[in-house]
């Protein structure tokens, strides 16, 4: 095997199909990433861990054709810090020289007969505009739990129906829901998807920058699988399984009061409130005629409050929120002006966008927090 | 006349210390203690009476504590006093009224130790003590009633074991609510007890000089009278917008619910215990892991009941195990938010179990532990969306605190969690074997 190709190609090329290798692979072949050098001028480049896999095609100026397995996190160090010239590798005996002007590296191999045959790339059944994919996977996975003794809840629900897709996530203290629009390649799709929310994140962050996403899908076959597809990266992962909780029906049908209030002045003020909050320390959003008064700290600790104009529809009410939930929530709007929408000072708020304080609130992604409350 | 407990230099108890009493000792107000569950506990003369302890020379002689430093009376044995002298009072002024006083000067670290013993001997009572100041703390019996006995009992108790521990004298207030016990210490000093029952404590407080209202001092007492309000008596028949525009708006409510004895501040721990517990040793070794979990259930359905007693939550849940080897293994979790509901404790408890590798080999004990305690009461509280939609852990919660009531009537057996009660018979001990099945109705 013998092949010419560029540094920053290969770079980033590696370190994409690096990124999910695990820390402590089960077996020592699953930290290697597999290169493929296809006659036809292409280099594969894959990763697995027997529940994601990655494969990635550049072009390369290959002169032998050959298949080798090398350490993945050592390849992408090297191919990151090497100068910007073309990197020469071939396989010499056992070992891989990597020649790049003046520096040479020679990895070990590892046995490429004992990895792994990568899963079969699904079906496509539709395509995502990558920007509205990146964002609103970060707008979901934010609520998704970090608790691996959870499972279930690590992951984002993808609902794909028709031409609308439903991204959910929670963690039982908050719940995100987006929804945007597709191409399903059948307008009549009706499937549910389990995806960890980690994994979503990092398809979405690594694709969503190169145009379309195309989407694909196996369920009912054994082993469920999603992959996406862009710019030449391809990537899958199992599906989780198991029934995700009935959520959707936890978000209020009646909000008889609400609020407005610009989205950056509100996380600015919470940031600054919030230096008080000791760990597990709630606060306070008071919200009034005219104006919403943050404040955090009581008794002994320290103290803050800040005061913010808000527009409120109903009666006056106070509610305490877990800071960094709050934050989250907020960060994730994207917009000018959050509107917080309430029922009780117990009972979860529901945080939507809208671009002005008088307009109308945008229902697309909804983000719902249970505030604290105070045991008695 | 005032006087101002120079023990008290923190602050914390000056406010109602200072009032004055009206001419009351040695009356009672009355023997029904129902409600009554706080303590004032109050050591007389505190630096003085040390002093006397290690120099019993000077017992029966007007003995001074106070420093050159600053030249003021820190503290004053009873002889002293009844000569005028008063803590705060400048020492030249004080010698001018007893020019007889052995004057002591004060040694801190001594009374810093002879103080934290009082406040262990306080502890043993109970973990629900809000300390004061050096000398004087609050204390919640409720949960100790059923182990000690009726408020009294247990007074008389702290006050045997300060006198035979510590060689110093200490009076004790009790009362339905902190504000009133305190009052109701200063009424028993020195070297007494005095118990405001429930239904006593409106006549008890309308017998009171305004004075004797904490938070009121000379500038509130001067503003008070000037409306021609001088006892807690004409305070409390006086309209609440009255006070409010005589003291202020907060000050004026607050002492209105004062004089009729409204005072909702809980006894706080000041220092609380970091952990709660409970193991148990099977007689024989256990192969089947659902009669370690039935004995976890029953575990932690005890720690959490001593939690709500002790008015704590905590956030670790904490798994010991020991195989019949002797090795103990040890595993622990962080809740999501502190809890004091048994079924919360278990479900993580035996999450915990089930990740322990026991070998293969039968377990000998198991224990349960809480850690991170915290005060429930005013605790933050994340609930999770569920039940904040149908308030499942909040049920589940009341359900077991009904359990507490049944088992306070009925004793610890009378009532647990289903199946604790699975493991067979004999194990469970004597107490526990014939009632444990029995339905909680009888």
């Amino acid at each position: 095997m013998k092949f010419r190709v560029e540094r920053d190609v290969l770079a980033e090329a590696v370190t994409w199909a690096a990124r999910t290798l695990p820390a402590r692979p089960p077996a020592p072949v699953l930290a290697g990433v597999r290169i493929e050098a296809d006659p036809l001028g292409v280099l594969r480049l894959s990763t697995f861990d027997y529940e994601v896999s990655a494969r990635s095609e550049i072009p390369a100026e290959v002169a032998e054709a050959g298949e080798v397995l090398v350490s993945g996190r050592l390849l992408a160090e090297i191919s990151r810090a090497l100068p910007n010239r073309p990197v020469d590798v071939v396989l010499e005996g056992t070992k891989v020289n990597v020649t790049c002007g003046s520096s040479r590296f020679s990895l070990l191999t590892m046995p490429v007969e004992d990895y792994p045959a990568l899963p079969t790339m699904p079906q496509v059944v539709g395509v995502i505009s990558g920007d509205e994919l990146t964002e609103a996977v970060a707008q979901v996975s934010v609520a998704a739990s970090k608790d691996d003794t959870l499972p279930l809840l690590t992951g984002v629900r993808a609902e794909l129906e028709g031409s609308t897709i439903t991204l959910l996530a929670t963690d039982r203290y908050r719940l995100a829901l987006r929804e945007l629009p597709w191409r399903p390649a059948q307008t009549d799709i009706s499937e549910v998807a389990l995806v960890r929310a980690r994994t979503l994140s990092e398809v979405a962050k690594s694709l969503g920058s190169s145009g379309d996403v195309s989407v694909a899908l196996s369920t009912g076959a054994g082993v469920d699988l999603i992959g996406f597809e862009a710019g030449g990266r391809h990537t899958t992962s199992q599906l989780t399984d198991g029934d995700y909780p009935p959520v959707r029906r936890l978000f209020p049908d009646e909000t008889p009061i609400h609020a407005v209030v610009a989205t950056s002045a509100l996380i600015e003020a919470s940031k600054r409130v919030s230096l008080v909050a000791e760990r597990n320390t709630p606060i306070r959003l008071s919200f009034s005629d005219g104006q919403v008064v943050l404040n955090a700290g009581q008794g002994d600790d320290a103290q803050a409050s800040e005061a913010l104009e808000a527009l409120l529809v109903g009666e006056d009410i106070s509610v305490a929120f877990n800071p960094t939930f709050l934050l989250d929530g907020l960060g994730a709007l994207g917009t000018d002006f959050v509107r917080l929408s309430f029922t009780h000072p117990n009972k979860p708020v529901e945080f939507t966008g809208q671009d002005s304080l008088e307009g109308e609130s945008q229902t697309h992604y909804r983000y719902l927090l249970v505030p604290i409350r105070f045991a008695s | 006349m005032r006087s101002v407990p120079c023990e008290r230099h923190d602050g914390l108890g000056t406010l109602m210390s200072r009032g004055p009493r009206a001419n009351l000792r040695g009356r009672s107000w009355g023997d029904d203690d129902d409600g009554c569950n706080v303590l004032h506990v109050d050591m007389d003369a505190f630096f003085a009476l040390v002093e006397l302890a290690r120099r019993p020379e000077l017992r029966g002689r007007p003995v001074i504590v106070g420093g050159a430093e600053r030249g003021v009376v820190l503290s004053a044995t009873y002889e002293a006093r009844a000569f005028g002298v008063r803590s705060a009072m400048p020492m030249a002024a004080a010698l001018r009224l007893c020019p007889q006083a052995v004057v002591v000067r004060p040694e801190h670290g001594l009374y810093r130790e002879v103080s934290h013993e009082a406040m262990s001997i306080l502890r043993d009572v109970t973990s629900l003590v809000e300390q004061l100041s050096v000398d004087e703390a609050f204390l919640d019996v409720r949960g100790a009633r059923r182990r000690l006995g009726p408020p009294v009992v247990i007074a008389e108790g702290i006050r045997e074991r300060v006198a035979r521990a510590l060689g110093i004298t200490c009076s004790v207030g009790i009362a339905s609510t902190k504000f009133v016990a305190k009052l109701a210490s200063v009424h028993a000093k020195p070297d007494g007890l005095l118990l405001v029952p429930r239904g006593a404590t409106i006549p008890f407080l309308r017998s009171l000089p305004v004075g004797a209202l904490w938070g009121v001092g000379e500038r509130t007492e001067e503003r008070l009278a000037r409306y021609g309000i001088t006892t807690v008596a004409q305070l409390a028949d006086t309209e609440v917008e009255v006070l409010r525009g005589a003291v202020g708006r907060s000050a004026g409510a607050r002492l209105h619910d004062l004089a009729w004895g409204r005072d909702p501040r809980p006894v706080e721990p000041t220092r609380i215990e970091k952990s709660l517990g409970a193991e148990s040793t099977f007689e024989h070794d256990r192969t089947d892991l659902t009669e370690v979990e039935a004995r976890l259930l029953g575990l932690a359905d005890h720690v959490a009941a001593r939690l709500r007693r002790h008015g704590q939550v905590g956030r670790v849940v904490a798994l010991k195990v020991r195989t019949s080897d002797f090795r103990t293994l040890s595993r622990s979790r962080t809740l999501d938010a502190p809890t004091d509901v048994g079924r919360e404790i278990y479900l993580a408890a035996r999450e915990l179990l089930a990740g322990v590798d026991l070998r293969g080999l039968p377990v000998r004990l198991v224990g349960v532990r809480l850690e991170g305690l915290v005060v429930r009461d005013g605790a933050a509280v994340q609930s999770t969306l569920e039940e904040a939609a149908d308030g499942t852990v909040e049920r589940r919660r009341e359900a077991e605190a009904a359990m507490d009531l049944v088992r306070e009537r009925f004793g610890s057996s009378a009532i647990g969690p289903g199946a604790s009660r699975l493991a067979p018979r004999g194990e469970q001990g004597p107490a526990r074997s014939q009632r444990g099945a029995t339905p909680i109705v009888r």
